[in-house]
């Protein structure tokens, strides 16, 4: 199903993969504070697919209406990263956030706030984290929140190819039946510019 | 004293930062590898391993789980819980299974302090043998 025509080797696929699990790891501490709940995640999940394969990962097991919150990083590498779950669920969690007592008026009032705010604090954890590990500085841009099925998600910014690197974990919160998805999307020039700065940590830890 | 530790994560680059951090903090330590609970169980029982770090979030078995498992036929042995998940929720648990939490991305201050405790622990249990 994956269309690997960039290569990852093991060591890259793995660190990766380490890297993207701390910072969802700090992510879900984060959003464990805000919820009050344990966040229960998933082992994450590394591929370099296409656009439409990567939508078609976010939308297995779920239904195909999706929220997500996204902010866009720039540094070395730069991508997006996002906080993905079903929409039905989007009322949920905002209800989750800001308390029980609050009116189902006021909490769609206050759904797109809430859910930018959550977003915001969730994903600069978890690229924070991943910038501190590689010491390298990001910049993030203010949280943006889409609504659609995965292709919408994750559509082609002008001028961007087509493969991505999609890095991903799901998240549940048992006790809400809730759960979803926090993704990482780079494009190819990225996916070199990432390689050669996680050769350059692997190269610093062996010596 | 020297002693043999086990380390037990599914990341290659985790292990090889741990690796890592030993070689500055205590180089003439024997490190055993593990990448799952599988390989793990079998150097607590084989190895003569006298104390465990052991990552969180694998696949399979995970670290707590791994770690009331060891803790069965190992009451005493030192063992970190090491993760970025610092969750209340995993830290109680670990401190329940008397374990200490390491955060990640790991530092040398926070391996140090847990090893110089390790060590403390392990000279008065064989003082008291």
């Amino acid at each position: 199903m994956s269309v690997e025509v960039v290569e990852l080797t093991p060591i890259e696929r793995d660190a990766f993969a380490e890297i993207a699990n701390m910072g969802v790891a700090r992510a879900a501490t984060s959003l464990r504070q805000m919820l009050g709940e344990q966040v229960l995640l998933s082992v994450p999940a590394v591929h370099i697919v296409t656009r439409e394969v990567a939508a078609e990962l976010v939308e297995r097991d779920n239904s195909s209406k999706l929220v997500a919150v996204q902010q866009s990083f720039e540094g070395p590498f730069s991508g997006r990263a996002l906080l993905i779950f079903p929409e039905a669920q989007s009322l949920e969690l905002v209800r989750s956030i800001v308390g029980a007592d609050q009116s189902l008026e006021d909490v769609i009032d206050l759904e797109q706030e809430a859910l930018a705010e959550t977003g915001n604090v969730i994903l600069n954890a978890c690229l924070a984290t991943i910038a501190n590990v590689l010491r390298k500085s990001m910049r993030m841009s203010l949280p943006t929140i889409i609504r659609g099925d995965g292709a919408t998600l994750f559509a082609q910014p002008l001028g961007g190819g087509n493969l991505v690197l999609f890095l991903y974990i799901d998240f549940t919160i048992k006790s809400r039946g809730m759960r979803g998805f926090i993704a990482l999307l780079m494009d190819l020039p990225s996916i070199a510019a990432l390689k050669e700065i996680v050769q350059d940590f692997i190269e610093k830890v062996e010596r | 004293m020297q002693c043999k530790v086990l380390v037990v994560d599914d990341s290659k680059l985790a292990r090889m930062v741990m690796a890592s951090a030993f070689r500055r903090l205590r180089p003439d330590w024997q490190l055993v590898e593990a990448t799952g609970a599988g390989d793990a169980l079998e150097a607590v029982r084989a190895a003569g391993v006298d104390i465990a770090l052991i990552d969180f979030n694998m696949p399979g078995v995970d670290g707590l789980e791994l770690v009331a498992n060891i803790r069965a036929s190992k009451p005493v042995m030192p063992i970190a819980l090491v993760s970025a998940n610092l969750q209340d929720e995993i830290i109680a648990r670990a401190r329940e299974l008397k374990a200490a939490f390491i955060p990640k991305p790991l530092t040398d201050e926070a391996l140090g302090a847990f090893l110089s405790g390790a060590i403390m622990r392990l000279k008065k249990e064989s003082n008291e043998r």
